[in-house]
């Protein structure tokens, strides 16, 4: 019999890429790199939604990880557009130098 | 063979992740982040999501992250310079991550008991696949948001394209 890996493995590592994308977030002065890090805690959660499913032998939460990569790309489109206007208007992607709705 | 998997995997996401918190560079924290979701699709499929692993690889890393390096090279983005910002971000950012990571695992291992141990591939019942079963709960129960979802993804396009235009 193989060695088993427990489901706390799983969410373990899941919380370990969260919160690496929590601190990228807060830490990351680049536009595009914040979003990014978005992109990492929306992994990371997915993952706890793929191990969840395994425990509970139900593909429910299959589903729901497959709405979350649905809702990813709409808001990567949106978001990577909105970066672009952004840039369009102030030359720079340093949030420090984005602090205003309004140029 | 699933601990090899989860090891290596796992530890290649991990890797990946952290060297998307240290470059400085945006496209070399892009690509360690494509590394990331190529290591989740193996995991997803180590716990018998076949459909996800293919579509995390399809859509994540070759959809999602293709648009991110096109952003990065048509904004010509460079390496991100310090600034007083910067220094307040890094107090606040590693106690605020390290504090949120040990709440998570505290409250996994205190349940490790309960939550079980995995088998590789899965549990669903031995003939039907896991993609049968997805698409049938898709298109019968769950119908009516999977054609909301369209509607989104049309709203978004349009939104992407209506912001991105060059004002007049």
């Amino acid at each position: 019999m193989s060695l088993q890996v427990p489901i706390a493995a799983y969410l373990i590592l899941a919380a370990v890429l969260f919160s690496t994308g929590v601190a990228a977030f807060l830490i990351k002065r680049n536009l595009i790199t914040i979003f990014m890090s978005i992109e990492l805690m929306l992994n990371a959660v997915n993952l706890t939604f793929v191990a969840f499913a395994h425990m509970w032998h139900q593909v429910s939460g299959q589903i729901f990880v497959f709405f979350v990569m649905v809702v990813a790309a709409a808001e990567a489109a949106v978001g990577l557009a909105i970066i672009i206007a952004i840039f369009r208007t102030r030359q720079t992607l340093n949030v420090d130098q984005i602090d205003l709705m309004k140029s | 063979m699933q601990l090899a998997l989860f090891l290596i995997f796992g530890g290649l996401a991990v890797a990946g992740a952290l060297n998307l918190l240290f470059q400085r560079h945006p496209i070399n924290s892009a690509l360690s982040l494509v590394v990331v979701m190529m290591s989740l699709a193996v995991l997803y499929w180590s716990l018998g999501a076949e459909f996800l692993a293919a579509s995390q690889v399809i859509v994540y890393s070759g959809a999602i992250m293709v648009f991110f390096v096109f952003v990065i090279m048509l904004l010509n983005a460079g390496e991100e310079e310090r600034t007083t910002g910067s220094r307040a971000a890094y107090l606040v950012g590693f106690p605020g991550a390290a504090a949120i990571f040990c709440l998570l695992s505290f409250v996994f291992l205190s349940e490790r008991k309960a939550l079980g141990y995995t088998n590789i591939g899965g549990y669903l019942n031995h003939v039907t696949s896991n993609i049968s079963e997805i698409s049938t709960l898709l298109f019968t129960k769950l119908l009516l948001p999977f054609e909301v979802t369209s509607i989104l993804i049309l709203v978004a396009i349009l939104g992407a394209v209506v912001l991105a235009r060059k004002e007049q």
